[in-house]
Order: C-alpha cells, then sequence, then structure tokens
C-alpha cells in the first residue's frame, strides 16, 4: 500500500532521511519507534509533503501512484491522512467548518458530490462520539484552547469523518493521559483496523502499542529503518533501551 | 474658481497615504451630516463594491451623536482606484461610537478609512476595528485620529488595526493619533501587520483544503474580526461576501 525506497530528504540544507525503505501493506499497522532526533517527524511531514521538506532521493508508491509528485492537498484526497504531533490552532475558523470543507473539497478532487450541511452533522456527531470529544467542542475553534489532550482526539475525530485509507500517525500518544490514551488508541482501531486501510504509528512509547496492536515494528535511527521485527520488539525497547537492542548484530 | 487650490495634498497629515491625484473638487466638499438625538441608536452600512463605484469613490461623514446615543458604521471598501471612507464624529455624554472596516484589494488600488473621534463629553466610549487584506501592488490604510477633551473624564476608547499582506508589493499604514487632555481615561491601540499562517495552511492541506480554499478561511477569520459587533447575521454574512468575493475574483 505504502511502499518508501530509499528515501533521502533534507531541512535548510542538513540531510536527516538517510536511505529509508520501508513497505506497510493494506491490513497492516506498523510502528515506528526511534530515539529523540531519529528522523521520525521529518518522515511524516516528507509524506504529508511539508515545504521546507526537501525530498533528495529515493521515491515513495502510494496505492500505485507516486506520492512525491503530489500537493499536499491531493495527498490527502488520495487517502493519506497525517496526524499532526502538534495540531495548529486556527482562530476564527470553526471545526465543523474547517471539516465540512475539508473533506468536500476531497470529495471534489474524487469527482464526488458534496456532502449537505446535514450529513455531514450526522457524520461528524457520530465520529465524535466514538472518540467521547463533546460536540460543542467541534462547533468551537480549530483546537484554540483545548488542552493537549483534547487536541489529540479532536485529530482523531477527523480522521473518523475523513475517513482515509491511510493514516501517518506522529507522536498521538504525546500528551495524553492514561484515559485518553486508551480511547484515542480504540479510535485508530475503530477507524483504521481495515484489510484495505493501513498506519504508519509513530510513538515513543509502548503503552499505546499495548491498545492498538502493531503488525510490525521498526526502529528508526539517524534517518534509516534499522530493524524491522514483530511487536515483541517494541516490548524489548521499552525494557532494554534502544542503545541495548540496536547494538545486537540484526 | 480654480478646483485646485482647495484639494488636499499628501502634506495634509489626514491625507498622506491618499491617491490625492485622483481627487475631484466634488469628492472632498462633500460631506455628509448626521445626528442622532440623545438616546437613540444609528447604524451606517457602507458598501464600495465593484459595479456600484466609479475610479474615486469619497464618502465623507460628520456625524453628531447625541448624550447615551450610540452610532455604529460598519464599512468593506472592496473597489474604486481611490476610496476613501471618512468619518468625523464627536460623541455627546455616554455616547458611543462602534466602527468596523474592512479594505481588500490589489493592483495599484488605495482603499483607506480616516476617522476623527472627538470624546467631548464625559463617560463617552468608542471602539474601532479595521482589518485591510491587500496583494499586488495594493494598498490599505486606516488613519484613526482620537481627541478627549479637557472635561470628558472616564472616556474609553479602543482603537485596533491588522493588516494582512498576501503578496509582495502590497502594503498597508496604520497611523493612530491619540490627544488626551483629560487625566482618568482609557485609550488603548494596538496595529499588526502580517502574512498568513503558513503551518496553519500546511494543515489545511493535509486536510484535503486545496491553497484557494484554505486562504479564502483564513482570510475569512481574519476580517470577521471587524464584524463581530454587527449584531445582524445576514448584514454580516453580506458584508464579508463583498469582501470574499473580491479575494476569489482578482487573486
Amino acid at each position: 500500500m505504502l511502499k518508501i525506497d530509499n528515501l533521502t530528504a533534507e531541512i535548510d540544507g542538513k540531510q536527516i532521511l538517510n536511505g529509508l525503505s520501508l513497505e506497510v501493506a493494506a491490513g497492516e499497522i506498523h510502528a515506528i519507534m526511534g530515539p529523540n532526533g531519529a528522523g521520525k517527524s521529518t518522515l511524516s511531514y516528507v509524506l504529508g509533503g511539508r515545504p521546507g521538506y526537501e525530498v533528495t532521493g529515493g521515491s515513495v508508491d502510494f496505492r500505485g501512484q507516486d506520492l512525491l509528485d503530489l500537493e499536499p492537498h491531493e495527498r490527502a484526497a488520495a487517502g493519506l491522512f497525517l496526524g499532526f504531533q502538534y495540531p495548529v490552532e486556527i482562530p476564527g475558523v470553526s471545526n465543523v467548518q474547517f471539516l465540512r470543507e475539508a473533506l468536500n473539497s476531497q470529495r471534489k478532487q474524487r469527482g464526488e458530490e458534496p456532502l449537505t450541511g446535514g450529513e455531514f452533522l450526522k457524520l461528524a456527531k457520530e465520529k465524535a462520539n466514538l472518540l467521547g470529544l463533546d460536540m460543542d467542542m467541534l462547533k468551537r475553534n480549530v483546537n484554540v484552547g483545548f488542552s493537549g489532550g483534547e487536541k489529540k482526539r479532536a485529530e482523531m475525530v477527523q480522521m473518523g469523518i475523513l475517513d482515509p485509507s491511510f493514516a501517518v500517525l506522529d507522536e498521538t500518544d504525546s500528551g495524553l493521559d492514561i484515559d485518553a490514551l486508551r480511547v484515542v488508541g480504540e479510535g485508530i482501531n475503530a477507524i483504521m483496523r481495515d484489510a484495505n486501510k493501513g498506519v504508519l504509528l509513530i510513538t515513543h512509547y509502548q503503552r499505546l502499542l499495548e491498545v492498538v496492536r502493531p503488525d510490525k515494528v521498526s526502529i528508526l535511527a539517524k534517518g534509516r529503518i534499522v530493524r524491522t521485527g514483530g511487536p515483541e520488539l517494541a516490548e524489548r525497547l521499552e525494557n532494554e533501551g534502544y542503545d541495548a537492542v540496536m547494538a545486537e548484530p540484526a | 474658481m480654480s478646483g485646485a487650490a482647495t484639494l488636499p495634498t499628501r502634506k495634509d497629515e489626514a491625507w498622506r497615504y491618499a491617491a490625492v491625484e485622483k481627487l475631484r473638487e466634488a469628492d472632498v466638499e462633500n460631506w455628509r451630516q448626521i445626528d442622532i438625538a440623545a438616546g437613540e441608536s444609528a447604524r451606517e452600512l457602507l458598501v464600495i463594491s465593484d459595479g456600484n463605484s466609479s475610479e474615486t469613490e469619497v464618502h465623507r461623514l460628520r456625524v453628531q451623536v447625541g448624550e447615551g446615543a450610540r452610532f455604529e458604521l460598519f464599512g468593506v471598501i472592496a473597489s474604486a482606484d481611490y476610496a476613501r471612507v471618512e468619518l468625523d464624529v464627536t460623541l455627546g455624554k455616554g455616547a458611543h461610537f462602534e466602527m468596523g472596516g474592512i479594505t481588500v484589494g490589489g493592483r495599484e488600488t488605495v482603499r483607506e478609512f480616516v476617522t476623527r473621534t472627538t470624546h467631548a463629553e464625559p463617560d463617552g466610549t468608542s471602539n474601532q476595528a479595521v482589518r485591510a487584506v491587500h496583494w499586488g501592488k495594493g494598498t490599505g490604510n486606516f488613519l484613526g485620529s482620537i481627541d478627549v477633551v479637557r472635561h470628558a473624564q472616564k472616556t474609553d476608547a479602543a482603537q485596533d488595526f491588522k493588516g494582512l499582506l498576501l503578496e509582495k508589493g502590497a502594503s498597508v499604514n496604520a497611523v493612530p493619533q491619540l490627544e488626551i487632555f483629560a487625566d482618568d481615561v482609557k485609550c488603548a491601540h494596538g496595529a499588526t501587520v502580517g502574512q498568513l499562517d503558513e503551518s496553519a495552511r500546511f494543515y489545511m492541506a493535509a486536510r484535503g483544503l486545496t491553497p484557494e480554499l484554505s486562504r479564502r478561511l483564513l482570510v475569512q477569520a481574519f476580517i470577521g474580526d471587524a464584524l463581530v459587533a454587527l449584531d445582524d447575521e445576514d448584514a454580516q454574512e453580506r458584508l464579508l461576501q463583498v469582501a470574499l468575493d473580491k479575494l476569489d475574483k482578482h487573486l
């Protein structure tokens, strides 16, 4: 579904990704773990197409399309969802308006009919309920005045509404207390656990992976994938640390 | 009689950023007088948009606001090579003046709000918010002077200007001018100039909004500030639409 091959990328002339290769098949949840500064966030921004992140080599194939050839909004319409580590506040724009415009913009790009206001509200209510987010929160401005946990819940509601085929979730668990972590994790399962969908789950901690059981776990270090294994790899990292696990011969 | 002698020049502070070369004598001689009786309220909505404007649009209003009375003006300047909305407002005791203005424009247009607010009696309040969104070589200005006379104690006046530049080459100017002769007053003013928030634009793109749509939403949020005090949703919507249509058509 997503095939990253020998990807190199830099920001401000500094190379961050150094020949990263990774493949996620449909139906798979693939966790990426790695020490600070390994390039985890850079990977998610490069996949999302953030300006300033320059791809200098390699390729990314997304469902048979050259992902790197698409503008950020086209990537979204093609089914890619980027969950932000720090969701952006947009004063003066309500969640409801933002998400309805976003969904209809995606639908238009795909040649589908727009949802009416009523249809959209029904969908939004359903997804907000799923994530335990009060509908009143969705009437407020995008992320403005939201706590860290509320922002992450709101991200998952957005994901539920936009219903992508592939999600890149960048430290969706950071800033969450234990209860919120469970709600968000179960949200990911409910929305993305599907034979036709895929997830790249970037995280620091094992805890989220107890709720969202990954099919594969990869370690990202110095801009490359240095090891890939099953869920047991995440447990070993939690217990033994990056240095010990990475020091072993692959 | 020669008209040239009576036309203002840029040396005149209140015409400093004006396209004075476009002025005709008729433009500057015409003041509309509005008197609002004690305790009454009046609202003016002023729209300068394509289709209802000529090359030069100068609208000058002299407003006398009686004791405890209220005057509101909400305006959008979205057309004319040179457009100026000028208000000379004198507030009686406990009177209020509320103003929200929006300028939008590109090419080499100059669009401006010029206000002179005189707090002539105690307990008067005034609140002015202007938002300017420009591109090309367009210019948006807000020249706002506030005079508080010696005995106009407990005056509470506020002025707020924000400019948004969508392209290099556009400009905005804010000239607040406060002359305060009373000692127990509040007079606040603020002015900022910026560009669209790029991190917000990427966030919106990552959710599927095209660059045009994200810009429209951000501009709508930005200029909406100037109309929050307008408690008529239809009117609010109409004014907003004039500004956004301009953006859609020309950018």
